[in-house]
């Protein structure tokens, strides 16, 4: 089932277009922060990946565009073969049957006048499913999240609910209409250490059962260790590493994405190479460095990476990696 | 094009699923539009249970209200009739006696009936003018909130323009040109007075549109008419309960004061007409105290019990300004 590609990324871009001061207006600059930057890449049916980078490396706008929430500046999405900047309203429908959104923040993802059960029902009256299967799709949609014995909260409003009893709901909305694609952004980092294992599980389940194609959006390279097959990393708009997740946290190839597995203690993660100290913060999106972005913080760069992009090129069997170092690294680590 | 979805899953989970389906579905159906109203309903009787401010003011209009209901069992003579004793002489500014419990007018009316047949006309102009002036306001906060753009940009200049309006004035003006009638002062107040809701309810719109509830919504297909009324409306609605609150009290004022000025209906006795009525007759300078004083107090009191409720429902709904 993992072969027929279901989600198609090319050269996509996301530029904000920034509110100009009089400083630029004299100087006729139009400031804007590229938040996502020529992203390519393929997701297959029923396969998970993680996004991984820090905050405002863009994986977030990236999530939106993937679910039509957020219009590309330029490049194209085409879902199950079709492009979905060019959806009809009926296609569009059907698009929203096929992907949904798991949302960070349970305490802001349901409507606080409605109750429990109009939350899960919604999507169902929205995507225009024939009213006669609403109830054995919500059952099954309780079911799956583990809700099956809380069926009294569905009376309930938000507010009377505890974070992770929320954020089941907030699964059971997105898994409501059976969507074969779902974008999760930091699905548990809201949530209480104790109950991020039962989502986490929950999310797992879904995953293996349903054959769910999902991009996991995250800064928790644990969470991303435990749902998904394959990982990509990106920095400033760009992915800079995307490769098999059990490679990329094992043996990272990207000096950015060493420095993330060391930055994170995760337990068991085989760490054989050297720590390597990022200096400095993330540099002003509205001025990225020359050359490659990363290449102000990066011990390892040279005068190249201050002068040229590195391009994205296969370094390995399913592994790629944007760094003009890298094939030094391997020789020398591996 | 309803598309049926395939039910997918493994036997167990199927069988678990069977067994909550008659759980579903002898639940209480999912709400509709009497849902709705029910809740905003509570919504709208917590205030008067939580804040004596409220319950005060609700007192008031009810008070007033069942005043207007029974108006007509309630007064002693025809409000605009001219009383004549037996002997033919005119029963002008007569004192208050069990007869006419307010004394009579310089035209030999009697007072009390007036009031009381006053707070009907009070009462309707308040009251369809405030749900004019927020059912506008509403619409438009909605609207320019939500869409925001050139939509937004020239919904706002006309308040803007509204609001630098001079507002007796432009109600006069209209009630001249239109003729007096109360159809043109609430017509008067609607259009000058939605922008003040308005604004409020497009900055909430604005600040409830970036809310992750809405993404939701977008993202599980619903439209933005859909999004706009049906998701968003509701967390606004009680915010159109405080602005009527307000709005009636302005109302009441401005009819009263564009009657009092002697541009108001002629043909129909309010508050105001008696002020005008006692002003233009000099009742002042008679000291006929029960002839101005019961109308002024009058308005005053509704004007604060609509302040009363909004000061009540500011206290429930936004505890963090009670300082």
């Amino acid at each position: 089932m993992h072969d027929e590609i279901l989600l198609d990324v090319k050269n996509l871009s996301k530029s904000f277009i920034l509110s100009r001061s009089l400083g630029d207006v004299i100087n006729g600059r139009h400031p804007q922060v590229d938040a996502v930057n020529d992203i390519n890449f393929t997701l297959k049916r029923g396969e998970t990946i993680g996004v991984v980078g820090e905050s405002g490396c863009g994986k977030t706008t990236l999530g939106r565009m993937l679910l039509k929430l957020i219009e590309p500046t330029s490049g194209s999405i085409d879902f199950g073969g079709e492009d979905i900047s060019t959806l009809d309203r009926t296609d569009e429908l059907a698009f929203r049957r096929r992907a949904q959104l798991v949302f960070q923040n349970p305490f802001d993802a349901l409507n606080p006048h409605f109750t429990i059960r109009r939350s899960i029902y919604e999507p169902l009256v929205n995507t225009q499913v024939p009213e006669e299967q609403h109830d054995q799709l919500v059952a099954d949609a309780l079911v799956r999240v583990q809700m099956d014995r809380m069926l009294h909260l569905l009376d309930s409003y938000p507010h009377q609910l505890s974070g992770g009893q929320l954020q089941r709901v907030v699964l059971a909305r997105a898994l409501v209409l059976k969507p074969d694609f779902i974008v999760a952004d930091e699905p548990v980092s809201m949530l209480d250490v104790s109950v991020r294992a039962g989502i986490l599980n929950v999310l797992r389940e879904v995953r293996d059962t349903m054959g769910l194609a999902a991009v996991f959006i995250s800064h928790d390279l644990a969470l991303v260790r435990y749902v998904c097959e394959r990982t990509i990393t990106m920095y400033m708009g760009s992915v800079v590493e995307d490769g098999p997740t059990k490679d990329v946290i094992n043996r990272p190839l990207h000096p950015y994405t060493r420095a993330l597995v060391q930055a994170v203690p995760v337990p068991n993660v085989i760490q054989s190479h050297e720590p390597l100290a990022l200096t400095g913060n993330l540099p002003d999106a509205r001025n990225p460095p020359p050359g490659c972005r990363f290449s102000d913080r990066c011990p390892l760069a040279e005068d190249i990476c201050r002068q040229s992009r590195p391009p994205l090129r296969t370094v390995e069997q399913n592994r790629r990696v944007a760094c003009f170092k890298v094939p030094e690294m391997t020789a020398g680590t591996a | 094009m309803p598309q049926a979805i395939e039910p997918m899953g493994t036997a167990s989970t199927d069988q678990t699923a069977a067994a909550l389906l008659p759980h579903l579905a002898t639940a209480p159906r999912r709400s509709g539009l009497i849902a709705m109203l029910g809740r905003a309903g509570n919504a709208f009787w917590r205030v008067p249970r939580e804040s004596n401010y409220a319950k005060v003011g609700l007192i008031i209009y009810l008070i007033f209200a069942l005043t207007a209901i029974f108006a007509d069992q309630l007064v002693h003579y025809e409000p605009l009739e001219i009383l004549f004793a037996d002997n033919y002489q005119l029963r002008r500014n007569l004192p208050p006696t069990t007869d006419h419990w307010l004394g009579t007018s310089y035209s030999g009316r009697d007072i009390y009936s007036q009031l009381v047949m006053g707070t009907r006309s009070a009462l309707a102009v308040g009251l369809t003018a405030a749900i004019c002036v927020v059912a506008i306001g509403t619409l438009v906060g909605l609207v320019a909130g939500y869409f925001g753009g050139w939509i937004d940009n020239l919904l706002m200049r006309l308040a803007d323009i509204a609001l630098g309006i001079p507002f007796l004035p432009f109600v006069i003006v209209l009630a001249s040109f239109m003729g007096a009638a109360q159809s043109n002062v609430v017509l008067g107040i609607a259009l000058l007075l939605w922008p003040n809701s308005a604004r409020v309810i497009r900055s909430q719109v604005m600040s409830l549109r970036e809310r992750a509830f809405i993404e939701a919504a977008r993202v599980t297909g619903a439209g933005k008419w859909r999004i706009l009324f049906v998701h968003i409306a509701p967390n606004v609605l009680a915010l159109s309960f405080l602005y009527t609150s307000v709005a009636v009290g302005w109302a009441i004022l401005t009819e009263a004061s564009v009657s009092f000025l002697g541009f108001g209906p002629s043909d129909t006795v309010s508050w105001g007409y008696m002020l005008q009525d006692a002003y233009a007759s000099q009742a002042l300078g008679r000291g006929q105290y029960n002839w101005f004083i019961p109308p002024g107090l009058c308005i005053v009191f509704v004007v604060m019990a609509g302040f009363f409720i909004s000061r009540g429902y500011e206290e429930v709904l936004f505890p963090k300004l009670k300082g």
